[in-house]
């Protein structure tokens, strides 16, 4: 008799998608109020990334969780490509004056301006652009920390970053040097022009996050649930339609009911075919989602034939 | 919200994985992954078409974690990586440590957030020096939970008598450690066999397959029985709604309990006070229990800062200005008793010296070395260490967190070593080994 033909153990239900219980979620929830705590604690000079999607709108319930009724030891930066879906903007200036935190935008445009960043074409995705601008909004304010909500199960080589991720003074990461990072005690300790990425977020996945949203009721912009929206159709991948996404030869456009599950540059964010139009219908769909959230959603990635090339050699899919 | 110190709710689970090469560790995790249905369907397709292209009827499971080697390959040192899946039961957290040359410090760095560790055997090869080596260094990190997988017992026919025998001698090896406490599974991570599903070939076997253990096992309840403590991290003044100024010392509890009215003790000056307050975001909660982040506020105006303990009076931590303890250096530069050092234990960093290496413990043979001139990456040592003030710890086997440390280097900032606070007077039970490890 195979294996195969034991019956599974009890509370197993190998047909439906796991679901686990909620505590979790307070565990994570607890960490990552003492990351930010541990962050505002070491650092004289702090700033919280926040780009009106999903995972930075968590950080700063998070950031209330862990300092309210004081105010934020840390003002709010957006580093905005001017590529950026309008109602996500939107949401972005509401939810900071709504916090009565100060936000900092900086334009990538004004880098471009600037000379820093010389474009090899007009249609060039903005998106990796950014990075000039964060180094330097960091420069112009002396940031020593930078909180984001990245995770490490995003893709394999978020995987092995740190809480407390250390950049040169080029703001460099080089993950064959990191610091070793053991229980909760985070190393902050910087020399000047240094500085810290701090990612609170770490061992959440994307269930966890949704899961959260719904426990905290946390609005987030429309777009990540389900709506109309005129589409093309590129390989398997929805684009959507704007002045910032070029579309090819034969290209047409259709409308859709769709559904972004990032929102981030919208010449790289592509939307999914959904009906999840609400915060339960998303979970359910979440659960069921076969694809890893980046595969789905990430127009550069795909782009690139070369880390297409590398990921299928890596096993990576 | 949820409360905290539900028992029926296991929440989280963190396990490091530990092999030698070839044990089957790949096949595990990713036979783990699989057969709990947390593998995405595109990486299964993917599989597939390797499977296809080399002609073989079933998908290489242990491809799964091959991310890892091949950026190993690149020369990229993956010291820990971190995966995630949940069932219906649980969520887990998996810091697998692929690296072999830093071996005992990359296994010291996934074994020190652990709630479980599994620790494979080959049941054909028997025992290795390893085997010894993971064993003890899991319960030198005190992972609450040890779990021995003995794997691929397809090849010894799922004898019994083979899985009893190594039972016998790891049992042996554990209890001469001290590490009475661990959970022997066999298992077949190629073919399934008692991983995520039971298995029909091993009647013999009475206990749970694998995921069902991790499922099962106590959350580390230890932190919530021990005697209170919250090192605090930030002082923050804040208005309250009526006006007034106030004080709010924000922590989060690393073991115990507190409510309201509580007297604590202000580690390490000893000053007494009690609580008037316990709140979180949503508002003032009657009592909260190890592992949730707090504000608390006092009763009386008392010089109290970052790096200060919040404590169970009767039963407050030790406070000195030196101590023995266990240290894994950690850093490519040896440490030769010259260079200044910073350790950060808590919330508090304080100026330290390491003033004398007592021992070395031989990581091939776990012998005790005394007194070696200096320590190499990866050498594990009882120290010495001073420090510049008095501050308030435990020893690391009564209280984790409390009694945990790393040591960063005042110059160049790196961390160099992780360590492990020993007991006062007495040596920890892991670093005495009167025992013939037979090597
Ligand atoms: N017969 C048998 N072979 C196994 C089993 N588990 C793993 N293997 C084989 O052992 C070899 C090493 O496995 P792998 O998972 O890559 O080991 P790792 O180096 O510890 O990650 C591979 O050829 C596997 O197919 C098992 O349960 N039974």
């Amino acid at each position: 008799m195979d294996s195969s033909d034991l019956p599974p153990p009890p509370g197993f239900d190998p047909a439906s998608p796991a679901l686990p219980p909620a505590r979790h979620l307070d565990n994570l929830e607890s960490e990552a109020i003492y990351i930010l705590r541990e962050t505002a604690a070491e650092f004289s000079n702090p700033v919280l990334l926040f780009s009106g999607g999903k995972d930075s709108t968590i950080l700063l319930r998070l950031a209330e969780k862990a300092f309210r009724p004081g105010k934020f030891p840390f003002p709010l930066l957006h580093v905005d490509t001017g590529q950026n879906f309008p109602e996500v903007i939107a949401f972005r200036d509401h939810i900071a004056a709504q916090l009565g935190e100060r936000l900092i935008v900086r334009m990538v445009q004004d880098s471009i301006d600037r000379g820093r960043i010389r474009l090899k074409s007009k249609d060039q995705s903005r998106n990796a652009l950014q990075s000039v601008t964060l180094l330097d909004a960091i420069a112009e304010f002396e940031f020593d920390a930078c909180i984001g909500g990245a995770r490490r199960d995003e893709e394999k080589a978020r995987a092995k970053e740190r809480i407390f991720s250390f950049r040169n003074s080029f703001g460099q990461w080089d993950p064959r040097h990191q610091r070793p990072e053991l229980w909760s005690l985070y190393n902050g300790r910087l020399d000047k022009g240094e500085h810290m990425r701090v990612f609170p977020l770490s061992n959440w996945t994307e269930i966890d996050v949704w899961r959260y949203i719904q426990r905290e009721k946390l609005a987030l912009p429309p777009l990540y649930y389900a709506h109309e929206r005129p589409v093309a159709v590129r390989g398997s991948m929805l684009l959507p339609i704007s002045e910032f996404v070029p579309l090819r030869e034969n290209e047409e456009i259709e409308t859709r009911v769709v559904r972004f599950r990032t929102v981030g540059d919208i010449s790289c964010t592509s939307p999914v075919e959904s009906n999840a139009a609400t915060v339960e219908d998303v979970i359910a769909e979440t659960l069921i989602a076969s694809l890893s959230e980046r595969g789905a959603t990430r127009l550069d990635d795909q782009a690139s034939e070369a880390s297409m090339e590398e990921r299928k050699r890596a096993g990576y899919f | 919200m949820a409360p905290f110190g539900d028992d029926l709710d296991p929440g989280l689970l963190r396990f490091s994985t530990a092999g030698s090469v070839d044990d089957g560790k790949s096949s595990l995790i990713g036979r783990l992954l699989y057969d709990a249905k947390a593998v995405p369907s595109d990486r299964i397709a993917a599989l597939e078409r390797i499977a296809r292209r080399k002609g073989e009827s079933e998908i290489d499971l242990s491809l799964l974690m091959d991310g890892l080697t091949v950026e190993r390959e690149q020369g990229i040192t993956i010291d820990v990586a971190y995966s995630y899946f949940a069932t219906p039961q649980r969520k887990f957290i998996i810091a697998d440590t692929p690296g072999h040359e830093q071996y005992t410090r990359n296994m010291v760095t996934g074994a020190s957030t652990a709630d479980a560790a599994i620790i494979l055997v080959d049941a054909l090869r028997g025992i290795t020096t390893q085997t010894r080596r993971h064993l003890y260094l899991s319960h030198l990190l005190g992972v609450p939970h040890l779990v021995i997988a003995v794997n691929k017992m397809d090849l010894v026919d799922f004898s019994e008598a083979a899985f009893d025998a190594l039972g016998q001698s790891i049992g042996d090896f554990a209890r001469a450690i001290g590490a009475a406490n661990h959970y022997l599974v066999p298992i077949s991570a190629k073919f399934g066999d008692n991983v995520v599903h039971g298995s029909a070939r091993m009647p013999w076997y009475a206990g749970k397959p694998l995921l069902a253990l991790l499922e099962t096992l106590p959350p580390a309840i230890v932190a919530r029985h021990a005697p209170f403590r919250m090192p605090v991290q930030l002082v923050r003044r804040v208005s309250l709604p009526g006006g007034e100024q106030t004080r709010h010392y924000l922590g989060r509890l690393e073991s115990g309990r507190i409510k309201a009215g509580d007297e604590i003790a202000v580690m390490p000056a000893g000053n007494l006070t009690r609580v008037r307050s316990v709140s979180v975001f949503e508002g003032p909660i009657e009592r909260a229990e190890a592992g949730r982040s707090v504000a608390i506020e006092v009763q009386d105006d008392l010089d109290i800062a970052r790096g200060d303990v919040f404590s169970a009076p009767l039963l407050p931590p030790r406070t000195d200005d030196h101590f023995a303890a266990t240290i894994c250096w950690f850093s490519d530069e040896p440490f030769d008793g010259r260079g200044r050092y910073v350790i950060k234990c808590g919330t508090r960093s304080v100026a330290a010296r390491l003033a004398e290496i007592e021992h070395r413990v031989d990581m091939a043979t776990l012998a005790t070395e005394p007194k070696p001139e200096m320590l190499k990456c990866n050498d594990i040592a009882r120290v010495r260490i001073e420090l510049a003030e008095k501050m308030a710890f435990d020893a690391y086997g009564d209280n984790r967190a409390m009694g945990a440390f790393i040591v960063i280097d005042a110059d160049t900032n790196a961390t160099v070593a992780a360590g492990m606070i020993a007991r006062a007077g007495g040596d920890a039970a892991p670093d005495a080994l009167n025992y013939d490890v037979g090597l």
